[in-house]
């Protein structure tokens, strides 16, 4: 399968991307490892006139602490997170996350911001990132601005990122010794989650079970009132919108969020 | 747009379309057709090569997000017929293939694989190479062929079996 042909830059520093966005971000289509967008523009589901190749910008590939959060470059790749020794420490949810993606092969391509900024409900970064309470940076013409993922996601795909921004920076906060869990449910090795549930503190993100990555807020708000697991992981499910497919039926997702969530609150410790 | 990439140890310069894949550079303009199309869609694997010593699906990434890079294929594994790589003489000894269409694939994850984990357990070889596809189900000699290349013996190590997974004996 061959894409529709498109012009191709590798600008040279984040402000040359940004600049670049702010000239043709409605033609234009941001590239990193490509493992979400070359595949769709093959399938010719996407023909952006132009890509902006920032897969080798160092400036945004980085992991550091920076207060009470870690920051990490939108560039950084999945096989990064899996062998950070700093996120082991801090942020322990992730990197196990990380590992659950594709295959290696995918992890050596593929980037945090990429996944985050694709914004396709059935991956595993953005519902642990929202697990998280994490932040994503934007830049635009118009500056920087930190948005919240909780208030990133409007759909399927789709953000409240604008065409001429640029994701450059995800911020997670330091969970250390917190309880946390994923649990991931796949009929073969490197499917899609059918469902998964990602667990930290008492704050729990799910994959698959709408139109964007959502927190199971009932969920939450029942072990901030004292629920038990089992009382909880009940409620795992309220308020979600899952979609039916050959992988499963609405009501089998359901299911699988009440479990999963069960599951996770356990091996989290709550 | 002009790139500058070394596959097997040979620099080149030459000028490609943005739109040509890195799988379609290697079979088409090199002529190295140990690289096979099997899904097309990042899921078989056959495609795999190294760059930069890192397996990746190159049917899934562009020629020109390889320039300036170093790829290794198939062909430029072993050093020739009679003087097989560790990891080809061991798909060898163990009957590590079937049809042979997913041998490529298979082989360079499997050396990726060695190269960030050197004395895998047979589960992190399972793991480890669950981005490769083989449709005749081959995978029990395929895991034994690359705990052999990592210098274990796949019969003499019971410890290295997960539960739930078993390579056999035959014994």
């Amino acid at each position: 399968m061959i894409p529709v042909a498109f012009d191709y830059v590798r600008p040279e520093s984040v402000d040359a991307a940004v600049a670049l966005l702010g000239e043709r971000g409605e033609d234009a289509s941001v590239l990193a490892g490509g493992h979400s967008l070359l595949p769709l523009m093959k399938l010719r589901f996407a023909a952006p006139e132009l890509l902006i190749d920032i897969g080798r910008l160092e400036e945004l590939q980085y992991l550091r602490l920076d207060g009470d959060e870690i920051a990490i470059g939108a560039g950084t790749r999945h096989t990064t997170l899996e062998a950070s020794e700093l996120l082991d420490t801090e942020c322990p949810l992730l990197p196990a996350v990380a590992r659950t993606v594709g295959d290696p092969q995918v992890r050596h391509r593929g980037t945090l911001g990429g996944s985050l900024a694709h914004a396709d409900p059935a991956s595993d970064l953005p519902a642990a990132v929202l697990a998280l309470d994490g932040t994503v940076v934007l830049r635009g013409p118009r500056g920087a601005r930190r948005v919240p993922l909780t208030g990133f996601y409007t759909g399927v795909f789709s953000s409240v990122k604008e065409p001429d921004e640029l994701l450059v920076e995800v911020r997670v906060p330091r969970t250390g010794a917190a309880g946390w869990a994923y649990e991931k449910f796949t009929r073969r090795a490197n499917d899609w989650a059918i469902v998964a549930v990602a667990v930290v503190d008492g704050w729990v993100g799910l994959v698959n079970m709408g139109p964007t990555p959502l927190r199971a807020s009932a969920t939450e708000a029942a072990l901030a009132g004292g629920a038990s697991i089992e009382e909880a992981a009940a409620l795992a499910d309220e308020g979600t919108d899952p979609p039916a497919d050959s992988a499963g039926s609405t009501e089998y997702r359901r299911h699988l969020a009440r479990l999963l969530t069960r599951r996770a609150l356990t091996t989290a410790g709550r | 747009m002009k790139v500058h990439i070394t596959v097997n140890g040979v620099p080149a310069d030459t000028d490609v379309e943005p739109r040509l894949l890195l799988v379609h550079y290697l079979r088409d303009t090199l002529g190295l057709t140990a690289t096979n199309v099997g899904c097309d869609t990042s899921s078989c694997g056959a495609c795999t090569v190294l760059v930069d010593g890192e397996s990746v699906k190159s049917c899934t990434v562009l020629t020109v997000q390889a320039d300036g890079t170093d790829i290794t294929t198939l062909e430029g594994l072993s050093p020739s017929p009679d003087e097989l790589h560790p990891m080809a003489a061991a798909f060898r000894q163990e009957h590590g293939l079937q049809c042979g269409f997913c041998t490529p694939g298979m082989v360079m994850a499997a050396v990726g694989l060695l190269e960030e984990h050197p004395r895998p357990t047979e589960r992190e070889v399972r793991e480890g190479l669950k981005g490769n596809l083989c449709r005749c189900t081959g995978y029990h000699n395929i895991v034994r062929a690359v705990l052999r290349a990592s210098g274990q013996d796949p019969d003499a190590a019971p410890d290295l079996v997960a539960p739930g997974f078993s390579t056999g004996s035959g014994t």
